[in-house]
């Protein structure tokens, strides 16, 4: 194994993220502060709780699953587009690394940023509210699996891209609707019955749902099947990224 | 070093090819043939310059033997190493300066040269790279922002990538497009330190007096088939022309009839003859065209030779196949 190069592209990407701070990581957590304080300390104090818990502390999960999916997708998305884009990706090509190998280096940065970023909100919305993790350790592991799938996801996407529009498109047109109607904000026993059928269709349902569990131990849907589909997120996007890289999709002629 | 002595190196060095390149192919999406049939060995230590005119298939051969385009058939070795079966070897023998300055803008040149050392598979090694820097004048440059270097600074930084993991076969395509006079006069004898080092060369260059006076060999594509592969000097006795140029006494209005068995050409004014002639000849047949234009009282008050460029060679051989 090329471990060499794989440390190599995953320095770069970081020192990429350490040196565009403000852009990287100042700018999600502040985002993420505004909802805090607007639905959680402002809107959330005149709601009652759900399931047994605050408003403010319900929606911890759903936001730092909100800034995972966003930053993971736009920053593996960018971290392979920006190559291909500015032509440096030919050096890449004619290395002696393996599509695994990149995949680690890239993806692995990535995932690391996303799950610096969530930390770093966890820490934040305790300024804002009071909340307790019942399960550390399935949270920790959905927080990374939601990354390390979201990054691949946003590989895939820098993969497709052609264009920068192209790049934002996913992101904006179909991941935040997704997740915004995926119970960031409220829980799905809240919608109609015929509206909670259809939310089942939003596979951000059962990443935020399971995320929830690991806090407050209720969910929307059983953890249980949470895992599987994003375990099953996670098989579809390696079996895609290992498709392209295969045949070469828009890196080789 | 003398040119015999590169001869006999080059020689000597010819058991077994650092490039191998049998039956290749490559047809584009588009329906394109890139090339068609390539069969080239390229040896160790050798400067190999591949001319052609634009879209001859020069990249697309060198981005096929680097891994960046698919062949459609065929077969490289690098080194040994078949590149695609084996490509971790092969491509960790492989330095590329691609015609395109592509380079990180907001990196530094240090960054980017050993981020190039590690992707290709080698440890840190700072005082590789200072030296690599060194020999470029980039050091003195090491912490500056790529994208505020000039466009020659660039290419250096181009090929100080290229050498951040001492390959033992460096491509160079188009070195030398869009940089000044002195940059270029550095890079050639760049190339020719690491052609002593026991670096194999391969170049493309459109400026074919640069290839010239460089390459030990040269190879000619043309429409995507290497039509010339040939020592540069065998190459040019080969295909080139000498020509003997006759300047005369009294000018002349038309050939006389009895210089008719002799390949002259009158210039426009009359004043000149150009003889042409072929010098592996025994006989080039100067002594019989001298005492001829003696005999017809055709005095001459001047003469010299001239043989053709490897310019010339190169254009001849395209046009003929134009």
């Amino acid at each position: 194994m090329n471990l060499h190069a794989v440390r190599a592209i995953y320095r770069f990407e970081m020192a990429r993220t350490f040196r565009t701070l403000m852009q990287s990581i100042a700018s999600p957590v502040l985002s993420t502060s505004l909802y805090f304080v607007v639905f959680g300390a402002a809107i959330g104090r005149r709601m009652g709780a759900l399931d047994g818990v605050s408003y403010g502390a319900f929606i911890v999960p759903g936001l730092i699953m909100l800034s995972i999916l966003n930053e993971s997708v736009s920053n593996a998305s960018f971290a392979i587009y920006l190559p291909k884009w500015s032509g440096t990706i030919f050096e890449l090509l004619s290395a002696p690394v393996s599509y695994a190998e990149a995949l680690l280096g890239y993806v692995g940065a990535a995932a690391t940023k996303s799950v610096m970023l969530g930390i770093l909100i966890l820490v934040t919305a305790r300024v804002f509210v009071a909340y307790e993790i019942l399960h550390p350790m399935w949270m920790a592991a959905f927080l990374i699996l939601t990354a390390v799938s979201f990054s691949l996801f946003g590989f895939i996407i820098g993969l497709w891209a052609e264009s920068f529009e192209q790049l934002q498109v996913v992101p904006l047109m179909i991941l935040t609707p997704l997740t915004f109607l995926g119970g960031a904000f409220y829980s799905i026993g809240m919608l109609p019955p015929i509206w909670q059928k259809i939310t089942l269709f939003n596979p951000v349902v059962y990443l935020i749902s399971g995320f929830r569990w690991s806090f407050f131990g209720t969910s929307d849907v059983n953890v249980g099947t949470s895992a599987a589909a994003t375990l099953g997120f996670l098989a579809l996007c390696i079996a895609v990224v290992s498709w392209m890289f295969r045949t070469g999709y828009k890196l080789k002629s | 070093m003398p040119d015999p002595a590169r001869a006999f190196l080059l020689q000597d060095r010819r058991g077994a090819p650092v490039v191998a390149v049998t039956a290749l192919n490559k047809t584009y999406a588009s329906g394109l043939t890139a090339l068609k049939n390539i069969e080239l060995t390229i040896h160790h230590g050798e400067i190999f310059a591949l001319l052609g005119p634009n879209g001859a298939g020069k990249t697309t051969l060198i981005n096929i033997i680097c891994g960046i385009v698919n062949a459609t058939s065929g077969r490289v070795l690098a080194d040994g190493h078949d590149i695609v079966r084996d490509y971790r070897a092969a491509r960790s023998k492989i330095g590329l300066v691609p015609q395109e300055l592509h380079t990180d803008a907001f990196e530094s040149v240090w960054a980017t040269v050993t981020f190039s050392r590690g992707l290709f598979g080698k440890p840190p090694d700072a005082a590789h790279c200072e030296r690599v820097l060194r020999e470029l004048s980039l050091w003195d440059r090491r912490d500056a922002r790529i994208m505020t270097l000039s466009g020659g600074m660039k290419r250096r930084v181009m090929i100080a990538k290229a050498l951040a993991h001492e390959p033992r076969i460096l491509f160079l395509d188009e070195p030398t497009a869009g940089v000044d006079v002195e940059l270029r006069r550095d890079m050639w004898q760049l190339v020719r330190r690491l052609r002593d080092s026991g670096v194999t060369i391969i170049l493309t260059t459109h400026y074919i007096e640069e290839a010239e006076e460089m390459a030990d060999r040269i190879g000619v594509i043309h429409k995507g088939q290497l039509i010339v592969v040939e020592e540069k000097g065998l190459l040019m006795r080969k295909l080139g022309k000498r020509q003997l140029i006759l300047h005369l006494q009294q000018p002349l209005t038309v050939l006389p009839p009895g210089l008719s068995e002799h390949p002259l050409e009158l210039s426009d004014d009359g004043h000149t003859l150009v003889f042409t002639f072929d010098a592996n000849r025994r006989e080039t047949g100067i002594p019989g065209l001298l005492r001829r234009l003696s005999e017809l009282n055709i005095d001459v008050k001047d003469l010299h030779s001239s043989e053709s460029s490897l310019e010339d060679i190169f254009v001849g051989l395209v046009s003929e196949r134009a």
